[in-house]
């Protein structure tokens, strides 16, 4: 039997510092956020300590359930559409050679130094009907006029995206390098195409990294702020738009914190369940 | 009719960019038999093997499968089974799942399928593993389980990359004697890339032995160890002395001042003066006391003798390059000490002329 050393007390003195920090800069914050939600709002003012339900209670009302169905439904879907578009990409990227690799890996990295306001006002460039693609398809006699497609669902969703990809390519990346190449080729002296050894084997195989990297995407988009607010209508706003609406604009923190809550725990229970559902299906496989 | 997966290969070639892996190869390998690409690592005999599989293009040169040209076609379509160096298994699917892998997608009934694999699963000593993940199996288990994959279609190749690399020692040469008992049973049509010359000789009809992308010699293994063409392949396989000397007029070859005599296979192909390198075997040399006489045999001075019991070696200097090995059983051990004169007899049947 192998003895471990304890760690000794430099190694505590080490994790000291960043527990400090969480301590203070998060669990503080959120304590403060879980006691604000029960405190009491003064009409048109700020807020006074008290013990009160009333925020709580405005989170069941159609309007609010609705809206959060709605967060929770296009952060789902963005979470499918990034994956189902950056897990390819990325098998397909590490298979390359090494040039091209590195250089699509470059591109794709480098959207990542822009920020969520300049993403938001591009494609809403892109999309709109001054200056967006629909003039191009006029250009090319596809199209009587220029329409506009933002403010609308769809663009929220190809915002959202657009913004998460990067992190899902670098989700998947690490693992997608290592999957062994002579499994794919195994598959390949076994009478499997590229494509059924894609669909059979790999797929199948990055279940897992294909979890997280959707779960990544999930969260993302479901906390994401921006992209709702610039792209999308009011319907289209998420849940994050509503916290900072209340709490900016409407002036209500007991309810924008109530609501910060309940998107936390919302989050966390999405990822717990598809955690769960993932493990259970991968032990009856 | 089991006259299938005769492989013949034309002139090929392949580079990956500057470098030159394979140089140049024309190989008829027979069906139904075991042939080995024996070489060091870097000589080719990986390309080789994917090339005869489809994973790699040749530069040049043609490979044809029963006469039939199948340079282009993809691995898919080959009609191929291979074990992988890294075994390859897929971890998502069970033993069975492994095995009945390419039959699911050659579109057996899933019947046929769970009939074949149970037979598999018997062929390789696995009966009853068939619900078992590939990662609850020892290392063995899983070298059977990719044997038994790569054979579940009945290809008309089954090609092994140094299928046995991943075991330790003891199980590697049990594994050896169980997949060449398991090859000439099915009589399958066979070819094996290693680079452990014990584990060529003890499964293979016939050894290729290559070296820098070109093939040095081509021969049952026997035949190889006894006769290597070059000094590369006497070397490589097994150890050997090798002697430097002069091709003689009459066929002979004389190191320092004495003269070797050779069997006709054996002996040089040069021409008068020419430098020729002669091999024997440290185990077919043997040692006398006193001073040489007559043709083969050198006279010299222990410099070392190695008993380990089992075996007994004697380092000579002969007055060459290199100290002469010779090398015995305790049987053949004589009273030698460091230091004393000794003759060393090179019988003419073990004395073979090399290329350098």
């Amino acid at each position: 039997m192998s003895e471990r050393r304890r760690p000794g007390r430099g190694t505590y003195g080490v994790l000291a510092i960043p527990v400090a920090v969480l301590a203070v800069f998060f669990l503080v914050p959120f304590g403060m956020m879980v006691a604000a939600s029960f405190y009491h709002r003064i009409e048109g003012g700020f807020y006074e300590p008290a013990f009160e339900l009333d925020s709580w209670s405005r989170l069941f009302s159609q309007v609010f359930l609705e809206r959060a169905a709605f967060s929770i439904g296009i952060a789902l879907l963005a979470g499918a559409l990034c994956t189902a578009i950056a897990f390819p990409f990325t098998y397909f990227l590490t298979r390359m050679g090494r040039r091209w690799h590195v250089a699509l890996l470059i591109l794709v990295l480098s959207a990542l130094s822009l920020s969520e306001v300049i993403v938001g006002f591009t494609w809403s460039v892109l999309l709109g009907r001054a200056a967006g693609i629909s003039n191009i398809l006029v250009w090319l006699g596809l199209m009587d006029e220029p329409v506009a497609y933002q403010p609308g669902f769809v663009a929220v969703l190809l915002g959202l995206s657009y913004i998460a990809f990067p992190f899902c390519v670098l989700t998947l990346y690490p693992s997608l390098t290592r999957l062994d190449r002579e499994v794919t080729e195994a598959a390949q002296t076994l009478g499997a195409s590229p494509w059924r050894t894609f669909w059979t084997v790999v797929v199948p195989i990055s279940r897992p990294i294909i979890m997280a990297g959707f779960l990544l995407v999930f969260v993302f988009t479901l906390g994401s702020y921006l992209i709702a607010a610039i792209l999308g209508r009011p319907q289209h706003w998420t849940l994050s738009v509503f916290i900072s609406d209340q709490a900016s604009f409407n002036a209500n923190v007991p309810f924008a914190a109530a609501m910060a809550i309940f998107l936390t725990v919302l989050s966390l229970a999405v990822v717990g369940v598809v955690i769960l559902i993932e493990s259970r299906t991968r032990r009856l496989a | 009719m089991d006259a299938r997966g005769g492989l013949r290969l034309e002139g090929l070639v392949k580079r990956f960019g500057e470098v030159e892996a394979v140089a140049g190869v024309d190989l008829e390998l027979p069906p139904g038999q075991l042939v080995s690409f024996l070489g060091p690592s870097g000589c080719g005999k990986t390309t080789m093997l994917r090339m005869i599989a489809g994973l790699e293009q040749p530069t040049q040169g043609r490979v044809f499968l029963d006469g039939e040209d199948v340079t282009g076609r993809p691995p898919h379509l080959r009609d191929i089974g291979m074990v992988f160096q890294s075994l390859a298994l897929f971890p998502h699917l069970s033993v069975a799942g492994n095995i009945g892998y390419g039959m699911r997608i050659r579109g057996r009934s899933a019947a046929e399928t769970r009939a074949r694999v149970d037979e598999l699963l018997r062929l390789v000593s696995l009966d009853g593993m068939g619900d078992r993940r590939i990662s609850q199996l020892s290392g063995g288990q899983r070298q059977r389980v990719a044997t038994a994959r790569a054979l579940a279609l009945e290809p008309r190749v089954f090609l092994l990359d140094e299928p046995l690399s991943a075991l330790d020692a003891n199980l590697r040469e049990q594994l050896q004697v169980e997949l060449r008992l398991l090859q000439q049973q099915l009589g399958i049509s066979t070819i094996m890339v290693t680079h452990d010359q014990r584990e060529a000789m003890t499964m293979s009809d016939l050894v290729v032995v290559m070296q820098d992308g070109r093939v040095e010699q081509v021969g049952p293994p026997l035949d190889v160890y006894r006769r290597p063409a070059t000094a590369f392949v006497a070397r490589f396989i097994g150890n050997t002395n090798l002697l430097e000397g002069q091709v003689l007029s009459d066929g002979r070859v004389r190191i320092r001042d004495v003269e070797f005599e050779f069997d006709a296979d054996a002996a040089p192909s040069g021409f008068d003066g020419d430098r020729a390198l002669v091999s024997v075997r440290p185990e077919e040399a043997h040692l006398a006391p006193g001073e040489p006489e007559g043709p083969n045999a050198l006279g010299g001075t222990v410099v070392f003798v190695r008993d380990l019991g089992e075996l007994f070696e004697c380092y000579v200097d002969c007055g060459l390059d290199e100290h002469v090995v010779v090398a015995g059983s305790p049987r053949d051990r004589i009273a030698v000490a460091q230091g004393d004169r000794v003759t060393v007899r090179f019988p003419r049947e073990a004395c073979v002329v090399v290329r350098a």
